[in-house]
């Protein structure tokens, strides 16, 4: 069936951080899918399909730790708390609230987001020191998240309209999935201010939910691997990866983020993501 | 000095042991009937100043050291819509007793009901966008011992009332009890030449530290504006210095609180990497009317050269209706800051700032350097400079401490 002037898609994919953990429709739904012929439609039409898989699953809960390494082997850690309001309007994405935790020094910062598709997101960064709430620009998406290997945009960037999508090819899935089909398909930024000039991302056939991402730089070279590992399914229909690995192919650096205490329908709301919310976040 | 009427160490550990006591009250009332979430963390932090200059003051020093702790204590329960928070801060100095105090930062119950908010112990509150001069920032008392630049602040007894709705926040604070702000003695470095003398502060209202003030506050965020409107009314926690004499005759300062009402706006446009800034106030006191403002820009600069670097600029300007006056020193001051890092594991940072008096020529030069040092270590190095001070500006006294700093903190 081919889908003519395909319409861009619900964006109602959490952000931020609970974004990576793109879910799949249940997997007799997935199966079942139909791709268009033209290679940007499909591409499109897989992206949506991941998408829808995420639909409805209100509020989120998690800890995330990050292991930070360096080519010579020495690490150090990181650790916050992080909340997700999936937004009803699917002009905008998702509200989060993240708390750090570690290390000790910025224990208690935290960060609000109002995440936007093609603008900006609207930031506030809470400085407990001082308990000062202060808007921050939010177009830095390339630098940096805490130190680590995972920028700003590889969290928060994966609603549908953020990219334009071409399907490459149907291959076997990378270790340890490497029994499966998966779709590999290149998305290029539409949004200002990216690092990167394109991302190869390998979509499970089964399951509909990202195994593999490559990112490239802005000179076109390979920068980045992910490798998603111990998917877990939530209320037998979300689907949320509990081990990510980020490796700069680069500099040898690499993060390993992981996902504990995954909680849904925590009855959150608008007032748990307001300002006045951030100067008492936990 | 009497040390029984000091801040730090008679007041400051009355009430913040009262208020200690009150939340750990009711947090163990709390906490024994429901599982609370409990967190405990702190820093001890050793510094070390060096000043490069002579000393002006027979009592002052080449060299000065001391330490730092704080400890952070919170309970929450009732899925996090009830907690206490209780964070005491001590310093001890070797060489400035007025420096070594003790500070009660909070001790507070709060709660959250659906859209409300309600606290009542002591607190810190933050007003304002700038980052300078923190103009409309009045709630809370000035710990100038800890810094001149005003950034460090006292505990502030209070009970507030916040309401979030769709057309904005609204807050209302009582706050009884009035706390005096910390003042170098004469072994202090940086301090005023004049020493002031505490024993003799004098309030214009007879109520003195009872005096009741409350304020009133609105917020609200409106597309790429953040927008604040202030009432506060009470003592004003800045001090009128007027010169006075002590019991041997010699000349001394003595800090005289005044009654004032004052109007005030904070506003922040942000747009892509600039921040656009501005903050203002109309105040009544002592029959004479005053308008301050300051505002300015911070733009980033993410990623320079394709590195992970960022480099932040700032530039703002303080103004003060009165022109050059012995009260402000920021009556017509021009600041330009510049934060470079590299975005790396260690938090890396370097920041560095000028304040340039444009009446007087006066200006002040900061540079810092800090960064994390394993996981529990956070170091900064941070070095201060005042040239061509004249006698007439305010900051006189001050231009002869340049000095040097160290300071390691280990946290828990």
């Amino acid at each position: 069936m081919r889908i003519q002037n395909p319409p861009r898609g619900r964006v109602g994919v959490a952000v931020a951080l609970a974004a990576l953990m793109l879910a799949p429709a249940a997997v007799r739904a997935a199966d079942s899918v139909s791709l268009p012929d033209d290679p940007a439609a499909k591409g499109l039409a897989i992206a949506e399909a991941t998408d829808r898989s995420n639909q409805g699953f209100g509020d989120t809960k998690a800890s995330m730790k990050m292991i930070l390494e360096n080519a010579y082997g020495e690490t150090s850690e990181r650790e916050l708390r992080s909340m997700t309001l999936e937004n009803p309007n699917a002009e905008e994405g998702d509200w989060t609230l993240n708390v750090f935790d570690k290390p000790r020094d910025v224990d208690g910062t935290a960060l609000l987001t109002y995440a936007k598709i093609l603008e900006p997101d609207d930031q506030w960064m809470y400085l407990p020191a001082v308990k000062r709430v202060k808007r921050i620009s939010s177009v830095n998406k390339s630098g940096p998240f805490m130190g680590s290997e995972f920028a700003f945009e590889d969290f928060s960037s994966t609603e549908v309209g953020k990219y334009s999508y071409k399907w490459l090819r149907d291959e076997a899935c990378p270790a340890p999935v490497a029994d499966r089909t998966c779709h590999v398909t290149e998305r290029y930024p539409e949004y200002e201010h990216s690092g990167y000039t394109r991302q190869v991302v390998w979509t499970d056939t089964t399951d509909y939910q990202p195994r593999r991402i490559e990112y490239f730089d802005r000179k076109d070279e390979l920068l980045k691997t992910l490798t998603f590992d111990d998917y877990r399914l939530y209320l037998d229909k979300f689907w949320r990866a509990h081990d990510l690995f980020m490796e700069n192919v680069v500099t040898g650096k690499s993060t390993r983020l992981t996902w504990q205490d995954y909680s849904f329908g925590n009855g959150l709301s608008q007032n748990d993501f307001s300002t006045n919310a951030l100067k008492r976040a936990r | 000095m009497d040390r029984g009427n000091r801040p730090g160490w008679g007041f400051g550990m009355r009430f913040g042991t009262i208020g200690a006591g009150m939340a750990l009250a009711v947090g163990m009332t709390a906490t024994a009937a429901v599982a609370a979430e409990i967190s405990v963390t702190g820093y001890v932090e050793p510094e070390l100043q060096v000043f490069t200059q002579s000393a002006s003051g027979a009592e002052q020093r080449r060299w000065n050291t001391s330490v730092a702790a704080e400890v952070t204590y919170e309970a929450f329960w009732d899925n996090s819509n009830q907690w206490i928070v209780v964070n005491p801060f001590v310093r001890w100095d070797l060489r400035d007793g007025e420096r070594t105090h003790v500070d009660m930062r909070e001790a507070k119950y709060a709660r959250v009901v659906d859209n409300w908010e309600f606290r009542i112990g002591l607190d810190k509150v933050f007003w304002g966008v700038t980052e300078a001069v923190h103009l409309v920032d009045i709630v809370n008392q000035t710990d100038f011992v800890e810094s001149i630049d005003g950034e460090e602040k006292l505990g502030q007894p209070m009970v507030t009332v916040s309401s979030t709705w769709e057309i904005g926040t609204f807050t209302g604070y009582l706050l009884p009890y009035f706390r005096e702000r910390t003042f170098a003695s004469l072994s202090g470095r940086p301090a005023f030449d004049i020493p002031v003398d505490e024993t003799q502060t004098k309030y214009e209202s007879a109520a003195k530290r009872q005096h009741l003030d409350f304020a009133l506050r609105y917020s609200n965020t409106f597309d790429i504006w953040d927008v604040g409107l202030s009432y506060f009314r009470g003592t004003n926690r800045n001090p009128v210095m007027t010169p006075g004499l002590d019991s041997g005759g010699r000349l001394v300062l003595v800090p005289f609180y005044v009654q004032t009402d004052r109007v005030s706006t904070d506003i922040q446009a942000t747009s892509g990497a600039w921040l656009y800034k501005f903050e203002g106030f109309w105040q009544d006191q002592l029959n004479e009317q005053n308008l301050q403002a300051t505002g300015g820009i911070e733009y980033t600069l993410f990623g320079i050269f394709d590195t992970p670097s960022d480099i932040g600029l700032v530039a703002e300007y303080v103004w003060d209706d009165r022109g050059a006056n012995s009260q402000n020193p920021f009556a017509n001051d021009v600041f330009l800051g510049l934060r470079w890092t590299p975005n790396d594991a260690a938090s890396t940072a370097i920041l560095a700032g000028t304040t340039v008096d444009l009446d007087t020529q006066a200006f002040g030069l900061s540079l810092e350097a800090e960064r994390r040092f394993g996981e529990d270590y956070f170091v900064s190095l941070e070095t201060r400079f005042f040239g061509n001070v004249p006698r007439s500006d305010p900051i006189f006294s001050n231009s002869d401490d340049d000095f040097i700093q160290l300071r390691i903190a280990r946290h828990f």
